[in-house]
C-alpha cells in the first residue's frame, strides 16, 4: 500500500479552476518530485494535501486512512511535516526554541503542568533540548542555536525550517522549494540531507524549480501544467516526454511574445 | 551554578518588593504599592495571552469585575466567606472565558478586539444595571478578609497597608513565577509559536484553537483574582472595575512594559499607577501627558519600555 | 405601529451618525490598516469648535466649516506625527497610539475648551415634524440627509475619480500602488484628512440633538468601531449597514426591551453575526498565502 495516495485532487478559487483532477502515490523512502511552470498549482496541491486548504474536489489518503481536508495538526499527528515556500519561521524564538517547537508532539503535556515546572514538564524539555541540538547539527546550525531565528540568513532558515519539520519525526516529509534562493554549495547540502533522510525511510514529496537537483534525487517526477497532470513517471521518461518540454517551452515563448508586445 | 534568567527576574522582583518598603515614609507609599502589584498581577496575565499566544483583548476588566463582585456578593447572598468568595470568582471566570473564548477566539485582531470589547461591556452593564443585587453605579461593600487578624493571632502584628502590600505582593511574585514558567514550557514554545505563525504551528502539530483557550483562561484567572484583591483591600467596588477604561488601562500597561516581557508587565503597571500620583500636581495637563506617552513610548519603543531598555543596556556592555 | 416608526426614526437618526463614524474608520482602515481609535475625537472636535467659534461670533455656517477644516488638519497632524512614524508596528501597538491620541486630544479639550455641555441652534429650527403619527426633528433629517451625501460624494469619488481609485489601489495593494507611481504616504494624508472632516461633520450635525462636551469621543469611537466591524472592517457599504443597523438596534432594544440595556443587545448582535460571520456583514473573505 503506498503511503501517500492522491486521487482526483482539484481546488477553485473565486470560479478558476486552480488545481485539476491531479492524483499519484508515494511509497515509504521514495523521493516524488512535483515540477511545472510558475502557476501551474503546485503549492496549491501541496497546500491541499497538508490540509491548509480544502480542497473542493478528490481524495488524499495517508497509510491508507482517508484524510482529505483535515487540520494540520492532526496530520502531524499522522506524521505528516512540511515545509513552506515563503518561510514560516518562528521569527521571535531562538533558533533552538524552533526546533523545539517542531517537536511538540512529543514534548506536549499537561497545560497545568507546565505552568507549575512540574518534574514531568522538566524531563520532557531536557529531552526535547537533547533531540532538538541533534537536529541543529544534522542540518548544521548547533552553533547558532540560542541566536534570534530572524537574525539568520535566508539559507540557514530554509534548513532551520527542514530541521523543525524533521523533529516531528514525520513519516512524510513536503518540501516547498527547499533549495529556492540558496547557493550552490547550500543546495548540494540540502540535496545530501535530502537524500539522507529518504534513505531513512521517509517519503518526500518535492516542489522545487532547480531541475539539476530534481533530476538528481527525485525517484519519480509528477509534472503539473495549469492545475492539470501532463506527466508522471521517472526523471528520464519525464525529460524525454514531448508534452513536458512544450509546456515549458510554451510559456518561455508566450512570455518572451509578451514581453516583445509590451 | 549559574542563575537562570528566570530565576535572576524572580529575584529582581523579590527584592524589590522587600526592599522599596524601605523608603516608604507613610502608609500611602504602601497603597500605592498594593495598587501597582494589583494592577501587575491582571497584566501578568495579559502578558501571556497578547505577549506570548499573540491574541489581543479589551475586554480583561470584564473578568476582574467578576473576580470583584463575587468578593462582594458571595458573602452576602451565599454565606461565603471572602476567601471562599475569592476562589468562587476565579472559577466563575475561569468558566465564562472558557465558554466565550471557544467562539471569540476564531476571530482575529481587530475582529477579536471588538468582540472582547463587548463582553467587557456587558459585564459591566449588567453589574451597573442590577442594582439591586450589585447596588448599581454607587458600588456595592465588599467584607473584611480576614487574614490580618488571623495574623495578629500568631504574633504578625503589620497595619492595615503593609498587610495588602505584603499579600498583595506574594501574589504578584507567584503570577510571575507561574508566567516565566510557562514561557519556557512546552506550551509556552506552543503559544508562542502559533503567535509567529499560526500555520507553521499547526504543522508541527500544535492544536492552536485549545493553546489560545488555553491562554485565555489563564489570564481571566490573573484579570479575576487581580479584580478580588482589589475589592478586599478598598473594602468597596463599582462597576468601573470592569469597565472599558480599566482594560484599556490594562493593555496599555502590558504594551507599555512589553508585552512579551514579564517584568515589563510589572514595568507598565508601575508607571501608569504612579503617573497620576505624580502628575497631580499638573492635574489639568495629566491627560495630555498620558497621551503623549502612551504614543511616544509606542513610535520610539515599539517592544515597550523594559525589552527596549534592556537591549539598549546590552548594546552599551 | 406609530411606536414602531417612531423607534424606526430615531434609530435611523442615530444609526447615521454611526454610520459617518464607521465611515471615518473605514476609510482610515483601508488606507493604513490602522484602526484609529481617535476617531470620536473628531466627532467631538466638530461640536466643540463649531461652538466656540460660533460664540466667539462667527456666523454658524462658517464655524461649523472651521471645525471642519480644523478636524482634518487634526486628522493630518495625527498621521504626520505618530501613525506614519509607526508604520509595521503590532496591531496592539498601533490601537495604543491611537488611543493615546484620543487621550490626549480629550485634554487639550479640555484644557483648550472647558468641561460643560454645549448646543448651538439647529439648521431649521426645533418643531418636530409628524410622519404617519412619529414624529423627527428637523435636525434629526438634516443628519439623514447629510449621511446620505457623503456617502454618495465618496461613492462617486471611489468610483470616478483618479485620486479616489489611487486611495483604494493603496488600500489592495500597497507596494504594487507604489510601483504604479501612487504616492502612497499622501493618500494615506488625504484618508486622515477626509476621515477627520466626516468625523467632525456628524459632529455638527449632532449637537443641536445630543449636545456635544470635551469626552463624548469615546462613546462614538465604540459605536462606531463596533459597526465598522459589524458590517466588515474596511467595506464603505458595510460602514452604511452597520452603521443603521446599530442604531436601528439600540433603538428598538431601548423601546421595547429595556432602555439601559440598549448597548447591551446590540454587542449582543455584533458578537452572534461575528461567530457566524468571522469578517463582519459585508467582509471579504481572505485566504492565506503559505
Amino acid at each position: 500500500m503506498p503511503l501517500l495516495r492522491v486521487e482526483g485532487l482539484g481546488i477553485d478559487f473565486g470560479g478558476l479552476c486552480a488545481v485539476n483532477d491531479v492524483g499519484f502515490q508515494v511509497e515509504p523512502g521514495e523521493i516524488v518530485s512535483i515540477i511545472g511552470p510558475n502557476g501551474a498549482g503546485k503549492t496549491t496541491l501541496f497546500n491541499m494535501i497538508s490540509g491548509a486548504y480544502r480542497p473542493d474536489r478528490g481524495a488524499v489518503a495517508l497509510d491508507g486512512e482517508p484524510v482529505t481536508g483535515m487540520a494540520p495538526h492532526l496530520l502531524a499527528r499522522r506524521g505528516m511535516s512540511r515545509t513552506f515556500q515563503n518561510l514560516q519561521i518562528f521569527q521571535k524564538m531562538t533558533v533552538l526554541e524552533n526546533v523545539m517547537a517542531g517537536c511538540h508532539l512529543k514534548e506536549r503535556g499537561n497545560f497545568l503542568a507546565d505552568l507549575f515546572s512540574l518534574p514531568a514538564t522538566r524531563r520532557r524539555t531536557a529531552e526535547t533540548h537533547t533531540t532538538a541540538m541533534q537536529l541543529l547539527e544534522r542540518v548544521g546550525l548547533d552553533r547558532a542555536a540560542d541566536k534570534e531565528a530572524s537574525s539568520l540568513s535566508y539559507g540557514a532558515l530554509k534548513r532551520l525550517e527542514i530541521a523543525r519539520a524533521l523533529a516531528l519525526g514525520p513519516r512524510i516529509l513536503l518540501l516547498d522549494e527547499p533549495a529556492a534562493g540558496c547557493n550552490a554549495v547550500e543546495t548540494e547540502e540540502i540535496d545530501h540531507l535530502i537524500a539522507d533522510v529518504a534513505k531513512s525511510g521517509v517519503a518526500i514529496l518535492l516542489v522545487e524549480h532547480d531541475m539539476k537537483l530534481v533530476m538528481r534525487i527525485s525517484d519519480h517526477i509528477v509534472v503539473l501544467d495549469r492545475g492539470e497532470k501532463i506527466a508522471e513517471g521517472k526523471p528520464e521518461t519525464v525529460a524525454r516526454d514531448p508534452k513536458v518540454v512544450e509546456a515549458y517551452l510554451g510559456i518561455q515563448t508566450k512570455e518572451a511574445s509578451g514581453h516583445a508586445l509590451g | 551554578m549559574r542563575l537562570s534568567s528566570k530565576h535572576l527576574t524572580l529575584l529582581i522582583l523579590a527584592a524589590i518588593v522587600l526592599v522599596a518598603p524601605l523608603g516608604f515614609p507613610s502608609n500611602f507609599y504602601y497603597r500605592i504599592g498594593s495598587l501597582i502589584f494589583v494592577n501587575g498581577l491582571a497584566v501578568t496575565g495579559l502578558v501571556i495571552l497578547i505577549g506570548f499566544a499573540g491574541q489581543i483583548s479589551l475586554g480583561h476588566a470584564g473578568f476582574a469585575g467578576i473576580g470583584a463582585y463575587a468578593c462582594a456578593l458571595a458573602p452576602q447572598y451565599l454565606g461565603l466567606h471572602p476567601a471562599l468568595a475569592m476562589l468562587l470568582g476565579t472559577a466563575l471566570s475561569a468558566a465564562i472565558a472558557w465558554l466565550i473564548g471557544r467562539p471569540i477566539l476564531r476571530l482575529q485582531g481587530y475582529y477579536l478586539a471588538v468582540a472582547t470589547l463587548g463582553f467587557g461591556i456587558l459585564v459591566t452593564m449588567v453589574l451597573a444595571n442590577e442594582a439591586p443585587i450589585t447596588g448599581g453605579p454607587d458600588g456595592h461593600d465588599v467584607p473584611e478578609l480576614g487574614l490580618r487578624k488571623l495574623l495578629e493571632t500568631i504574633g504578625i502584628d503589620l497595619s492595615n497597608a503593609q498587610f495588602w502590600y505584603a499579600f498583595t505582593g506574594l501574589f504578584l511574585l507567584a503570577g510571575a513565577w507561574l508566567a516565566l514558567n510557562l514561557h519556557d514550557s512546552p506550551s509556552g514554545r506552543a503559544l508562542r509559536a502559533l503567535h509567529d505563525s499560526e500555520i507553521a504551528a499547526r504543522t508541527v502539530g500544535v492544536d492552536v484553537a485549545r493553546y489560545k483557550l488555553s491562554a485565555f483562561v489563564l489570564s481571566a484567572v490573573y484579570a479575576s483574582l487581580s479584580g478580588s484583591l482589589l475589592a478586599l483591600m478598598n473594602k468597596f467596588i463599582t462597576p468601573d472595575a470592569a469597565g472599558f477604561l480599566h482594560s484599556i488601562e490594562l493593555v496599555t500597561m502590558t504594551v507599555l512594559g512589553g508585552a512579551s516581557s514579564v517584568p515589563g508587565a510589572v514595568a507598565g503597571a508601575a508607571l501608569l499607577t504612579l503617573l497620576p500620583q505624580v502628575l497631580t500636581a499638573l492635574q489639568d495637563y495629566e491627560h495630555m501627558i498620558l497621551g503623549l506617552i502612551m504614543m511616544l513610548v509606542m513610535i520610539f519603543m515599539p517592544a515597550g519600555l523594559v525589552p527596549s531598555l534592556s537591549r539598549l543596556l546590552r548594546g552599551r556592555t | 405601529m406609530t411606536e414602531l416608526l417612531q423607534f424606526v426614526l430615531s434609530g435611523v437618526t442615530v444609526g447615521a451618525v454611526y454610520a459617518l463614524v464607521a465611515l471615518g474608520f473605514t476609510i482610515i482602515y483601508n488606507a493604513s490598516n490602522v484602526v484609529n481609535f481617535a476617531q470620536g475625537e473628531f466627532v467631538m472636535l466638530g461640536g466643540m469648535v463649531t461652538f466656540f467659534a460660533w460664540q466667539a461670533g462667527l456666523p454658524l455656517p462658517l464655524a461649523a466649516a472651521l471645525a471642519i477644516l480644523a478636524a482634518a488638519a487634526v486628522g493630518v497632524a495625527l498621521n504626520k506625527l505618530a501613525v506614519e512614524r509607526a508604520r509595521g508596528a503590532p496591531v496592539v501597538s498601533l490601537i495604543i497610539i491611537t488611543i493615546g491620541a484620543s487621550i490626549f486630544l480629550r485634554g487639550g479639550a479640555q484644557l483648550v475648551f472647558d468641561k460643560q455641555l454645549h448646543r448651538f441652534p439647529a439648521i431649521s429650527g426645533d418643531e418636530p415634524i409628524n410622519i404617519g403619527g412619529a414624529t423627527i426633528l428637523p435636525q434629526g433629517l438634516w443628519v439623514i440627509a447629510g449621511a446620505a451625501l457623503v456617502f454618495a460624494l465618496l461613492y462617486v469619488f471611489f468610483t470616478r475619480t483618479l485620486t479616489g481609485k489611487a486611495i483604494l489601489a493603496t488600500a489592495n495593494n500597497r507596494v504594487a500602488a507604489r510601483l504604479v507611481g501612487i504616492n502612497t504616504d499622501h493618500m494615506m494624508t488625504l484618508s486622515f484628512a477626509l476621515s477627520a472632516a466626516i468625523g467632525a461633520l456628524a459632529g455638527v450635525l449632532m449637537t443641536p440633538i445630543t449636545l456635544t462636551s470635551y469626552d463624548l469621543g469615546v462613546a462614538y469611537a465604540l459605536k462606531g468601531f463596533a459597526a465598522a466591524m459589524l458590517g466588515g472592517m474596511g467595506v464603505p457599504a458595510g460602514a452604511l449597514a452597520g452603521g443603521l443597523l446599530l442604531g436601528l438596534i439600540e433603538a428598538l432594544t431601548a423601546g421595547y426591551i429595556s432602555s439601559v440595556y440598549k448597548d447591551a443587545v446590540a454587542f449582543i448582535v455584533i458578537l452572534a453575526v461575528l461567530f457566524a460571520m468571522p469578517q463582519g456583514l459585508f467582509g471579504r473573505k481572505s485566504t492565506d498565502r503559505v
